[in-house]
C-alpha cells in the first residue's frame, strides 16, 4: 500500500506534468511584460481567475493589436468591452473595459483603461476587430466615450435627438413624465 | 360508446329583432355590430416578450382564429383591432402613432403586456410609460406577459365594445375631442 | 473649457460620421444599367419577428448595400440593474433572451454566486442543467420553426409549438410562470421539482423525439426549403470570430466553440454530449446545427435524469436564500433574514466577477462590479445578439431580398437581448 500523501503528491505533479505548454495567467502575464515591458501594466490582479490589468489609452490599441497576432497566445476573440464611470476618481473618471479570450488555450485577460471625464478620447478598435463598431458606439452612447477614426460614431440605442449620455452615474434612471409614483414624504 | 364527440357547431345568435313568415327585422346597427366583432383583423404589433406569448396565442393549442381573427393583418390599412405587445421604448413611440393612424376607423386598441399599459418595470429613461400617451386604448390586459388565455379574454371584451357600438360613435364630438387631445387628426 | 472643446468635437465626429453614411447610402453609379431603389425594411416588417429597421440598397432584387439601425425596444437594463439588489436583478434577466429566460436566470445566479463563493449542491445543479436544456430546446424550437414560416411552411410552426406548450406546463409545475420565469434563487432552486413535474419532464422526454423527427422529416431533405437555405447568408470561421459570434451561429460556420465545455458550469462536465458543427456557416447549417442541439441537450436532460442526485436543492446560503416561510412565522432568525432579503438590505462583498454561459444564442455574459454596496456598481451584459447583429448587413450583400428575410430568421435575433 502507497502512502495516501505520496500518493497524493504524485498524481498533483501528474497534473503539472501532464501539460507543460498549458497557458496559465503567470505566464501570460510574463508574456505581457516581456511583450510590452512591466511598466505598461498597472494594478495586476486575478480576481476570481481572471487575469486584469491596468494600461494607459495610448497603449491600448498597440497591445490589443499585437495580442491578436501573436502565435503563442492567441489572444484573438474581443469577448466584449464596456465603459465604466467612477464620478469619484479624479482624473480618471471614466474607463473602458476589455474582454479577450483565447479560444485554443481557454485564457481570458481583462485589460482597463482610465481617463478624465473631460477628455474622452480613446483609439478605436474598429480597425482590428470588426465587432468593436457597434460596442464602440454602444459605450459612445451610454458614456459618451469618443472614438477617433470610428466609421460611425453615432448613438445606437438612444434616440438620435438625446443631449445627455444615461449610463452616467449623475443621470437618473427614471423617466422624468411620470407622476404617480411621486410620494411627497420620500420622493420616489 | 358515446366516445365519439360531434363537435358543436356554435353559431351567433341573432340580434333582437321581429320575424316573421319569411322576413327577418333589425336595426342596422345591430347587423353591423355582429358583422364587425366576429371578424376583427388583428395588427400584431409585437416588440418583445409578449409577442411570444401572442405567437402562442395564434399557434394551435389557444387558436386564436376562433374568434374571428384568422388573418392577422400586417397592414395597417385593413387591420381592425391594433394589439400593441411588448415594450414601446420612446424611440418607437412615433412609429406606433404612424400605425395608428394609418388605420381605417373604426379601429380599436389592446394594450397587452405591463410595459404596453403602463411602462411596467421599465420605469426608466428609454421606455415609453404606457401607449397611452400616444395613442387611445380600448381594452387593458396586464400581465407580464399575460398568459395566452388573458389575451383572448382581452380580445372578446374588443369583441364585445364592436358589438355594441353606435355606428354614429366615430362622429360624435367626444370622440372626435379624444382624438384631439391625442393630436391625432 | 475643456468640455465645451470636446463637445465641439464630438459634434464635428458625429457630423463627419454622418456625412460618411450619407455617402455610403449613394453608392456611385457606374453601371448605367444598374438603377437604385431604397427600400425601408422595418421597424415594423411582419418577417423580421421584432423590431428591426435596415435601410437596404436595392438594385432589382439584389440587395447592394443595408444599413441597420437598433433600439427600438431600449429599455436600459444595466442602467437599471445598478439600483437594484442582486436578486432583483433576476427578473431583468427574463426579458432579455425571453425565448430561453431559465438560462438567462441560472447565468446571473451563477454570477453572484461566484462572486460571494457559494456552492450549489449536486441536485440543484442537475436541475438547474435539466431546466437550461429544456430552455435551449425551446429556443431552438421557436427559432427553426420560424424560419419554416419564413420559407412558407406555416405547418412545422404548429407542430412543434404544440410541443413548446408542454414545455411550459413543466416550467409552470417548477416555477409558476410560463415565459418569463424567474426561476431559482441565488444558492440554488426555489424549490425542489414536485412529483408531478418528474412525471411531467419524464413523459416529455420520451414523446418529443417522435414529433422532432416528424419536425426534421417535414424540412431537412425538402427541395424547397434547402433551395431556400443552403448558400444563402454565410459567412466564414474568420469573419464570424472576428465579428465576434459565438453560439449555433459560430458552430455552424465552423468552429466549435461551447461555453459547456470550454468553461464548464454546473456540473456538465458529468455529461457525454456532442458539439455538432457546420461547414459553410449559411442559413441551411444553422438550422441544421440548431436541430442536432436540440437532441444533444435532449441527451443530456436524460442523463440529468437519470443520475439525478438526492440531497439538498439549494446550497446554506442564509444571505441570499430566502427562509422558509413557515420558518419566517416561527423563527425570529429567519424573519430577520427574511427581512433583509426582501428590503435589500444585504450588502454584497468588494469584487469583480465575469460569468458566462452557453445561452439559446451564443456565449451570454455577466460582468458584475461590486463595491461593496448593495447593488452592483455596474453589471454589463455580454448580449451575444447585439454582438452578432453586425455581421447581418454585411452578410446579406449581394443577396435577394427573400434570402434577407431567411437569414435573419436563422440568425435569430431576439430583439429584446438586441437592444438591451
Amino acid at each position: 500500500m502507497a502512502d495516501p500523501n505520496e500518493e497524493a503528491a504524485a498524481q498533483s505533479a501528474a497534473v503539472t506534468e501532464e501539460d507543460p505548454n498549458k497557458l496559465t495567467n503567470a505566464r501570460v502575464l510574463a508574456n505581457l511584460h516581456r511583450m510590452f515591458g512591466e511598466d505598461a501594466f498597472t494594478d495586476v490582479e486575478e480576481p476570481y481567475g481572471l487575469l486584469t490589468a491596468t494600461t494607459t489609452r495610448e497603449r491600448i490599441h498597440d497591445i490589443i493589436e499585437t495580442l491578436q497576432a501573436d502565435e503563442e497566445m492567441q489572444l484573438n476573440f474581443l469577448t466584449t468591452m464596456c465603459g465604466i464611470h467612477y464620478p469619484d476618481h479624479e482624473g480618471k473618471e471614466l474607463g473602458m473595459i476589455y474582454h479577450l479570450h483565447s479560444l485554443v488555450h481557454n485564457v481570458r485577460l481583462r485589460l482597463k483603461i482610465f481617463f478624465p471625464i473631460a477628455d474622452p478620447v480613446v483609439p478605436t478598435l474598429t480597425d482590428i476587430y470588426a465587432t468593436a463598431n457597434w460596442m464602440e458606439r454602444e459605450a459612445y452612447d451610454f458614456f459618451g466615450i469618443i472614438f477617433p477614426g470610428h466609421p460611425n460614431l453615432i448613438r445606437i440605442l438612444n434616440v438620435e435627438d438625446m443631449d445627455y449620455h444615461p449610463m452616467r452615474k449623475e443621470y437618473p434612471l427614471e423617466d422624468g413624465t411620470r407622476e404617480d409614483k411621486t410620494d411627497l414624504f420620500f420622493g420616489r | 360508446m358515446n366516445d365519439i364527440r360531434v363537435p358543436e357547431i356554435k353559431t351567433v345568435a341573432a340580434p333582437e329583432g321581429i320575424e316573421g313568415a319569411g322576413f327577418f327585422a333589425t336595426s342596422l346597427e345591430k347587423v353591423v355590430g355582429i358583422a364587425r366583432a366576429n371578424s376583427l383583423w388583428p395588427l400584431p404589433f409585437a416588440t418583445s416578450c409578449c409577442g411570444i406569448e401572442f405567437m402562442a396565442t395564434m399557434g394551435a393549442h389557444y387558436d386564436i382564429s376562433r374568434f374571428g381573427s384568422e388573418r392577422p393583418s400586417f397592414s395597417p390599412r385593413q387591420a381592425d383591432l391594433l394589439m400593441v405587445m411588448g415594450t414601446i421604448a420612446k424611440k418607437m413611440a412615433p412609429i406606433v402613432k404612424q400605425v395608428y393612424e394609418q388605420m381605417a376607423e373604426p379601429r380599436w386598441v389592446l394594450a397587452m403586456g405591463a410595459c404596453a399599459c403602463s411602462g411596467g418595470i421599465f420605469d426608466s429613461y428609454s421606455v415609453l410609460q404606457g401607449i397611452d400617451r400616444i395613442i387611445p386604448v380600448d381594452v387593458y390586459v396586464p400581465g407580464c406577459p399575460p398568459r395566452p388565455e388573458q389575451v383572448l379574454d382581452g380580445l372578446m371584451r374588443v369583441q364585445d365594445l364592436a358589438r355594441n357600438e353606435s355606428m354614429r360613435r366615430r362622429n360624435s364630438p367626444e370622440y372626435q375631442a379624444l382624438l384631439e387631445s391625442y393630436n391625432i387628426k | 473649457m475643456a468640455v465645451n472643446d470636446t463637445l465641439a468635437g464630438t459634434h464635428k465626429i458625429i457630423e463627419e460620421a454622418r456625412e460618411q453614411q450619407h455617402n455610403q447610402l449613394i453608392p456611385t453609379v457606374n453601371d448605367f444599367n444598374q438603377e437604385l431603389t431604397t427600400l425601408n425594411l422595418g421597424p415594423t416588417h411582419p418577417a423580421t419577428h421584432g423590431i428591426f429597421q435596415n435601410i437596404l440598397q436595392m438594385d432589382g432584387e439584389r440587395i447592394v448595400s443595408g444599413v441597420p439601425t437598433i433600439g427600438y425596444i431600449h429599455r436600459a437594463f444595466e442602467k437599471i440593474a445598478e439600483r437594484r439588489p442582486l436578486y432583483q436583478i433576476t427578473p431583468l434577466t427574463d426579458r432579455m433572451n425571453y425565448c430561453s429566460s431559465p438560462i438567462n436566470n441560472m447565468g446571473w445566479h451563477m454570477t453572484v454566486e461566484k462572486l460571494l463563493g457559494i456552492t450549489v449542491p449536486k441536485r440543484a445543479q442537475y436541475m438547474r442543467v435539466i431546466m437550461m436544456e429544456l430552455a435551449r430546446i425551446v429556443d431552438h424550437l421557436i427559432c427553426n420553426s420560424i424560419l419554416g414560416v419564413d420559407t412558407g411552411a406555416f405547418t412545422g410552426f404548429l407542430y412543434v409549438f404544440q410541443e413548446r406548450e408542454k414545455v411550459y406546463e413543466i416550467y409552470e409545475e417548477v416555477c409558476g410562470a410560463r415565459l418569463t420565469t424567474n426561476m431559482g434563487r441565488i444558492g440554488g432552486m426555489e424549490r425542489d421539482f414536485t412529483p408531478v413535474a418528474l412525471e411531467k419532464l419524464r413523459k416529455w422526454v420520451k414523446e418529443f423525439p417522435a414529433v422532432m423527427r416528424e419536425f426534421q422529416s417535414m424540412f431537412d431533405r425538402n427541395r424547397i426549403f434547402m433551395d431556400r437555405t443552403q448558400y444563402v447568408g454565410g459567412i466564414t470561421a474568420e469573419k464570424a470570430l472576428n465579428y465576434g459570434f459565438t453560439g449555433p451561429n459560430l458552430r455552424a460556420a465552423g468552429v466549435d466553440y461551447d461555453v459547456r465545455v470550454m468553461n464548464p458550469y454546473s456540473s456538465y462536465q458529468d455529461f457525454e454530449f456532442d458539439i455538432p458543427v457546420g461547414t459553410n456557416g449559411d442559413t441551411y447549417d444553422r438550422y441544421l446545427v440548431r436541430n442536432e442541439e436540440i437532441w444533444q441537450s435532449l441527451r443530456i436532460i436524460e442523463q440529468a435524469l437519470e443520475n439525478l442526485p438526492e440531497g439538498p436543492y439549494h446550497a446554506d446560503a442564509p444571505h441570499y436564500y430566502l427562509p422558509p416561510k413557515q420558518a419566517v412565522y416561527q423563527n425570529m432568525e429567519a424573519l430577520i433574514y427574511h427581512f433583509k432579503i426582501i428590503m435589500g438590505e444585504i450588502e454584497a462583498p468588494v469584487g469583480e466577477v465575469y460569468h458566462s454561459v452557453e445561452g439559446g444564442n451564443g456565449e451570454l455574459g455577466f460582468y458584475l462590479i461590486s463595491d461593496g454596496g448593495r447593488t452592483p456598481y455596474r453589471l454589463h451584459f455580454r448580449r451575444p445578439c447585439f454582438i452578432y447583429y453586425q455581421a447581418y448587413s454585411e452578410m446579406v450583400v449581394g443577396q435577394s431580398l427573400s434570402d434577407a428575410i431567411v437569414t435573419l430568421s436563422s440568425m435569430n435575433v431576439i430583439a429584446g437581448e438586441l437592444d438591451a
